[in-house]
């Protein structure tokens, strides 16, 4: 249906709403033209992604679509001109506003994309390529169950046009197993059982055979329940992969490197990430980019090159201490937090930080699913912080944390000041906020000089 | 006093921090000098209910119910017959719906129930998710609040004259229209109310660890636990309850 507004005189009211938007430091902008746009006329998002020479390619997950999609970005802006939702925006509006902001000369459109608005985005953008990484529990307030977000990606990858290229996580049975009826998908996935865990951890989600229900046997389970799997009944078992991650090592919380084997054959990748759940999502940036047809060589050096995507991992120099911000929302994602911290040098403070905001997920129960354990061990103490600490609090008191080692002050400024003042000069203070916390905390420690807000640093 | 504890399918019904429901029954009672023993009970186990003194069932999605509803039916006569014997039972969420007569899930798939708590469950449109705030009275004259977080797609009626965990203050509860959430049968709790729901509601902790404890000594009637310093549970408890009166769920 054409709408009677040309697309010219929308595209210009909703730009001129985010200039408006940022004017009255309402916040970043970053969403509010392309909900204007989006209500104006809903298939002006179409026709504005039609416009994309090279067209466009989706990330969505769970965990990491952020640092994929951010991944993916270094490696494919050194030959095309890319619209890239960087902010994480990430729902219809993201996106939409991200293709208003796009300039003339814009080829290709990479966009992450929330889970829940994934069938949407692909109906209206028509993607070539769609990377598909992993699906945990997280935020089930929003989706109400794991398996409904599973069943609307059945759907949506059904829906998808037959040249659209599929990059699928396959150590994730749900995941891996939509590339089953789909002819010339690319399957990435980890072949080092050395890092496999001993056991399944609590929080694994699908661990029960697709096809027919029986409990997966784990050859190797590397991050939840993603691994080498299968079904002992019917044989339903990990697709073949297609890109590899081989070799891998951990450097602590610095860096992992791991032999990368793709179909064009394989390279050394020097990983400026920690922890194996990065190895995801380079391998998945990777084979997205090598579905869009970028060279093994430009693949090394974009992953390389980049850096930590916004937020999720990042260090900030703070009153001649350091902060290191890890992003926690979801069990699978904190436990590999923690893993990666407990692997590195264990903190012996930190500061934990659980808002219950939409965005955080207002119900806070999954905090109890995560395994703080190992990370508890090391702790001398303890500051829990942000709306719902008295929650977190008793996460880690039932946790068998002695009550006196816990430290409950719910305001996030005098929070992260209690953590500074018990960190010693030239310390480093360990920072593990939800996500409208961690924005709150960037907010603070910008207020102070030391960070850019967010959407300048987009804009940089 | 060994406290022992029956958890049935904890490889499929936990999504929802079901373990920190048993960590906290666990520390509440070694706190007091008892031991909790817990069991999982798994598919295909043979299930001995009168060896425990509390069976606790948990919550899970639609898939992992169907996979577990057979196999629960099948051990009805042991958990009916412990539970006339005075075992104490919890059952969240799916399990609460499981211990019912059953449950017609979203497809329209019929699970069975074990027929313990005197109603039905079937599956509606439109899922009920947010903060709720009930107000309970398990020993006359006593009454509290539970704060908890709901997350259904089930529509529970209770039989006539069966008895509610408590009236829904804020939130939708069994149905969203009834006012009342849950189902109390003796020593028997089943609620909606999920993840966290006894460590930010010490006082129903205690009253399941108060029946147990009973059942393990062959009491009669329940005797009061000493009590704890539980300012951190009352504080938790206070935003959850505030988080149900601003912004609980209604249709």
């Amino acid at each position: 249906m054409r709408s009677p507004i040309p697309l010219a005189v929308e595209v210009a009211a909703a730009r001129a709403a985010g200039g408006l938007s940022r004017l009255a430091r309402t916040g970043g902008g970053t969403t509010l033209p392309g909900k204007l746009l989006w209500k104006l006329d809903p298939g002006a998002i179409d026709r504005l992604a039609a416009r994309l020479p090279l067209g466009s390619a989706l990330v969505s997950a769970t965990n990491g679509k952020t640092t994929t999609a951010a991944l993916a970005a270094s490696i494919l802006e050194s030959r095309v001109r890319l619209a890239h939702n960087r902010s994480g925006a990430n729902l219809v509006s993201g996106v939409a506003s991200t293709l208003l902001d796009a300039p003339r000369g814009t080829e290709l459109g990479l966009f992450e994309v929330d889970e829940g608005a994934l069938p949407e985005v692909a109906l209206r953008v028509r993607p070539r390529a769609v990377c598909l990484g992993n699906l945990f529990r997280d935020q089930l307030d929003r989706y109400g169950e794991l398996e409904l977000v599973a069943e609307r990606w059945r759907e949506a990858v059904r829906r998808l046009p037959a040249e659209t290229r599929l990059v699928v996580n396959g150590d994730d049975p749900q995941v891996g197993d939509l590339a089953r009826d789909r002819p010339g998908a690319l399957v990435f996935g980890l072949d080092d059982p050395r890092h496999a865990q001993p056991e399944l951890q609590h929080a694994a989600d699908s661990k029960y055979c697709v096809a027919c229900g029986t409990a997966y046997v784990y050859s190797a389970a590397y991050v939840g329940h993603l691994g080498d799997y299968q079904c002992p009944r019917c044989g339903h078992a990990r697709p073949a992969l297609d890109v590899r991650a081989r070799e891998i090592e951990l450097h602590g919380l610095e860096r992992t490197s791991f032999s990368l084997v793709t179909p064009e054959g394989s390279r050394q990748v020097e990983l400026g990430l920690p922890g194996l759940y990065n190895v995801y999502n380079a391998l998945a940036a990777s084979a997205l980019a090598v579905a869009l047809g970028a060279s093994l060589d430009e693949v090394v050096r974009g992953l390389e090159r980049a850096s930590a995507a916004f937020g999720r991992f990042e260090r900030i120099a703070l009153d001649g201490r350091t902060l290191l911000m890890l992003l926690i929302k979801n069990p699978a994602g904190a436990n590999e937090v923690v893993r990666t911290l407990v692997a590195g040098a264990p903190p012996r403070l930190a500061v934990v930080a659980l808002n219950d905001a939409t965005a955080d997920g207002k119900d806070v129960s999954w905090i109890w699913d995560v395994d703080f354990e190992p990370l508890l061990a090391g702790l001398e103490r303890v500051v829990v912080s942000g709306d719902r600490a008295a929650e977190l609090a008793l996460r880690f008191r039932y946790a068998g944390f002695d009550l006196g080692r816990i430290e409950l002050v719910p305001d996030l400024e005098r929070g992260l000041d209690r953590g500074l003042e018990l960190t010693p000069g030239g310390g480093e203070l360990v920072v593990l906020p939800t996500y409208t916390a961690m924005l709150a905390l960037r907010k603070i420690v910008a207020g102070r000089g030391y960070v850019r807000p967010y959407w300048e640093e987009r804009a940089a | 006093m060994r406290i022992r504890v029956g958890h049935l399918y904890p490889d499929y019904l936990n999504i929802y921090a079901d373990r920190g429901n048993i960590a906290v029954l666990d520390r509440r009672a070694a706190w007091r000098g008892h031991e909790l023993v817990v069991d999982a009970v798994g598919m295909g186990d043979a299930l001995r209910a009168d060896a425990y003194d509390l069976i606790y069932v948990g919550g899970g999605q639609d898939r992992e119910q169907m996979m577990v509803a057979r196999d629960l039916a099948g051990k009805a006569d042991s958990l009916l017959a412990a539970h006339g014997d005075g075992v104490a039972f919890l059952a969240v969420c799916g399990g609460y719906q499981l211990l019912g007569r059953g449950y017609r899930g979203f497809h329209g798939e019929d699970m069975p129930g074990v027929g313990l708590f005197p109603l039905e469950t079937v599956a509606g449109d439109r899922r009920m998710i947010g903060d709720v705030l009930l107000e309970c009275e398990l020993d006359p004259g006593d009454r509290r609040t539970l704060a908890g977080f709901e997350n259904h797609a089930g529509r529970t009626r209770l039989d006539p004259g069966a008895s509610a965990l408590g009236r829904v203050v804020a939130g939708f509860g069994n149905d969203g229209e009834s006012g009342f959430e849950g189902c109390r049968l003796g020593r028997a709790i089943g609620t909606y109310l999920h993840g966290p729901l006894l460590p930010r509601n010490a006082w129903l902790a205690d009253w399941v660890l108060a029946q147990a404890l009973a059942h393990a000594r062959g009491n009669e009637d329940a005797e009061p636990l000493e009590r704890l310093d539980d300012t951190l549970e009352a504080d938790a408890h206070a935003v959850s309850a505030a988080r149900a009166r601003a912004r609980g769920g209604r249709f």
